[in-house]
């Protein structure tokens, strides 16, 4: 019996005119997946410094982002406190146990109540890390792994994601090439997390009647604090 | 779902006297084609980055045996299965029997057109296993037992009154004098029901925008976030997907992600992008433990290098539909069947048949617009007008616009009598409607005059006057 997996690569076979690719043919598509390169690269990425900074903040504030700058991990909490305490919201926060995190000196700030770990029923503020930031279009890079479970972007409310300037790229092709050096030791393919998730500002839906609407199934609202690792 | 597509002439004549259907139409007008110009202008290199998208599905669509197999081989790397299969029947098959060896008895689904195509929920439903939808238009339109009506938003026909209504009608054990007023208290009825959904599903179900076969993940778009519970919660994640979505590489799907979004909502990117690849992992505290994808033909091999070719590098934009005059007037339904507007009149012919879907093809002044702002360059007329010739060769067009056509084509190939026939049309018309410069009513063209007047001509064809006017040239 022929399987549909036969039946299928036959069907495109035959419609190609041909049979499966000669080694010398399928060298072109074999090139392409082992050696990724970028295609065209739109100019708006390609700042650097303080200027690509500037260009991750506007972009995500135009999508709904609120972005907050420190000097330090020290000064988190405290912005962090101010944040939710302005927005009126609970001080009980989840946050991954993800060792970029743990620089951060919660205890300082007393009215914050800081657990580690996923999410669990009724957590309204998860708190991340995040692998990079992308300065073209204000998006978060974030991975998942055994210290930053994927749900804690999800179903809180309120998400704050912890950066350092350092981790801004201003492309999302520089994005792949960090993600791609973080798990180069593994085989050809194999640095890939089993979830990659790209946010853009808070969830949103436009359904009804095409009004926009913050806050649909994932996070309401979303807080990037960035921690300046670059000096002044 | 069953078509409806043979009845399309009458389905247009109910839509245009929807008065809730004109008033969404028109705010469509207003929105997504607006935001979309204001996207491109942002993006200098916009044209360029259609050019690359395209030349990524080119390489992609000639050598997709070898994509599949390779994205087929890293999914099963890293633990995750492929599932092959012919036709939509294979399709339904597959997903039922994940769900059933799951022992699944609620399914949470996000957004997929594939999904529609095939018709999954009935399928599940008439298994004993409940599918709920969780995009919220999608949820909108599953509780009113309708397809969608857009390929990006599902329930761009309906007023927040309509939706008010069926919540109400829906949502049992709530207050029945709830407030219900504003598009927010509605989001926030259906985010709180369809937060104890996600939580309490077997088997989650989503679509996808791409397969990425350099590292087997699935990349998924949304800006609700659904699709991210959809597939993180349950035990069990199955990607439906058809097999032209296959990409080479994560910088080949960025480079079609940033046409996409812009194509579609004007958004400079989705809120959610998200790369998927294979179960949860030693040491991952959430996430699936199987991940499968269910991977579907239905025609599309048998279409590579044909007149449809082109059409398989759709990536289901929407933009098509938003631009489109006639989708604009009509709206998704009156189409009949899953796919409307312009890739909807050539794609489904080739799905359920032109003897089906034949009136669609028709269904088209053939403007250009579609091509024109199509992010994929499909060139979506020159395809309608395949379909056209099509029927025509096998005898599917009405006898009285077969003798028309006949007559004309008699006509056109002799350019001294067409040009003599013409001459003649246009002064006898010109002087028969000189007084009121236009016909009330006209034989042959009850169609025309029954909404509008036809404007009399002026006296003489374009090509007497083109010759006359080069004579006049300095
Ligand atoms: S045909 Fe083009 S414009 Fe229409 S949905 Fe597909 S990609 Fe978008």
């Amino acid at each position: 019996m022929t399987t549909g997996r036969e039946t299928i690569l036959g069907n495109i076979r035959k419609s190609l005119n041909r049979g499966p690719l000669s080694a010398e043919r399928a060298a072109g598509p074999e090139h392409r997946l082992k050696a990724a390169k970028p295609n065209l690269v739109p100019a708006r990425g390609a700042v650097e410094g303080a200027e690509r900074v500037a260009l991750f903040i506007a972009e995500a504030e135009k999508v709904d982002t609120t972005v907050s700058r420190v000097a330090a991990a020290a000064e988190v909490p405290g912005v962090v406190a101010a944040y939710l305490a302005a927005h009126d919201l609970p001080t009980a926060l989840k946050a991954a146990p993800d060792p970029a995190l743990a620089d951060i000196p919660w205890s300082r700030q007393s009215t914050l109540a800081v657990r580690q770990g996923g999410p669990e029923g009724g957590d309204e503020v998860g708190v991340t890390g995040a692998l990079a930031g992308i300065a073209e279009t204000g998006t978060l890079m974030l991975v998942s792994g055994p210290h930053s479970p994927t749900t804690l972007n999800f179903l809180p409310d309120t998400h704050i994601a912890v950066l350092t300037t350092g981790a801004i790229d201003g492309t999302y092709e520089e994005a792949w090439a960090r993600l791609r050096a973080a798990g180069s030791e593994g085989p050809e393919g194999a640095f890939m997390p089993r979830t990659v998730n790209l946010i853009t500002g808070p969830s949103r839906t436009a359904d009804i009647e095409q009004t926009l609407l913050l806050g649909a199934h994932g996070p309401r609202r979303l807080l990037i604090v960035i921690i300046d690792d670059q000096g002044p | 779902m069953e078509s409806t597509s043979r009845t399309f002439e009458d389905n247009a004549r109910k839509a245009l006297i929807d008065a809730d259907l004109r008033r969404a139409l028109t705010k469509l007008g207003h929105g997504f084609p607006v935001k979309r110009r204001m996207a491109v202008e942002r993006l200098p290199e916009f044209e360029g980055l259609r050019d690359a998208a395209r030349a990524i599905k080119e390489d992609v669509l000639e050598n997709l045996d070898f994509y599949l197999e390779r994205f087929e081989e890293r999914v099963v790397e890293q633990g995750g299965q492929v599932h092959w299969c012919v036709d939509a029947a294979e399709a339904n098959q597959a997903v039922l029997a994940i769900c059933q060896e799951a022992g699944a008895r609620t399914v949470t689904k996000s957004k997929s057109m594939i999904g529609e195509e095939i018709a999954i929920n009935e399928h599940l439903e008439a298994n004993g296993i409940t599918p709920v939808e969780t995009d919220l238009g999608e949820y909108i339109i599953q509780l009113r037992g309708e397809p969608p009506s857009h390929i990006i938003a599902p329930a761009i026909h309906l007023s927040m009154d309509q939706v008010t209504e069926t919540f109400r009608q829906c949502h049992d054990g709530l207050a029945a004098d709830r407030e219900l007023s504003e598009p927010r208290d509605l989001l926030e009825e259906a985010r709180a029901i369809l937060r104890q959904k996600f939580l309490a599903a077997d088997v989650g179900i989503t679509g996808a925008n791409m397969l990425i076969a350099e590292t087997g993940s699935v990349a998924v778009v949304t800006n609700e976030g659904n699709a991210d519970l959809t597939m993180t919660l349950p035990r069990v994640h199955v990607v439906i997907a058809s097999l032209e979505k296959v990409v080479p590489t994560l910088e080949d799907a960025t480079t079609i992600l940033r046409v996409l979004a812009r194509s579609a909502t004007g958004q400079e990117t989705s809120v959610y992008t998200t790369f998927a690849s294979g179960p949860r992992r030693p040491g991952d505290s959430d996430g699936p433990e199987e991940f499968h994808v269910v991977l579907l033909d239905n025609g599309r091999g048998a279409m590579l290098g044909g007149d449809f070719h082109d059409v398989l590098r759709c990536i289901r934009c929407g933009a098509c539909l938003n631009h489109c005059p006639v989708y604009g007037t009509i709206g998704g339904h009156a189409y009949g069947w899953v796919y409307s507007g312009p890739i909807g009149a050539v794609l489904s012919p080739g799905l359920i048949g032109l003897e089906e879907a034949g009136h669609l093809p028709n269904a088209s002044t053939l403007c250009g617009k579609c091509e024109e702002v199509c992010p994929m360059r499909i060139p979506l007329p020159k395809m309608l007008r395949h379909w056209r010739t099509r029927q025509f060769d096998r005898d599917l067009v009405p006898p009285a616009s077969r003798a028309a056509l006949k007559g004309w084509a008699f006509l056109a190939k002799r350019p001294a009598l067409y040009r003599a026939a013409t001459g003649l049309a246009m002064r006898l018309l010109g002087a028969l409607g000189r007084r009121r410069g236009a016909f009330r009513r006209m034989p042959l063209a009850g169609g025309w005059t029954a909404a509008r007047d036809l404007p009399a001509p002026e006296g003489a064809t374009f090509m007497a006057q083109w010759s006359r006017r080069k004579g006049a040239r300095p």
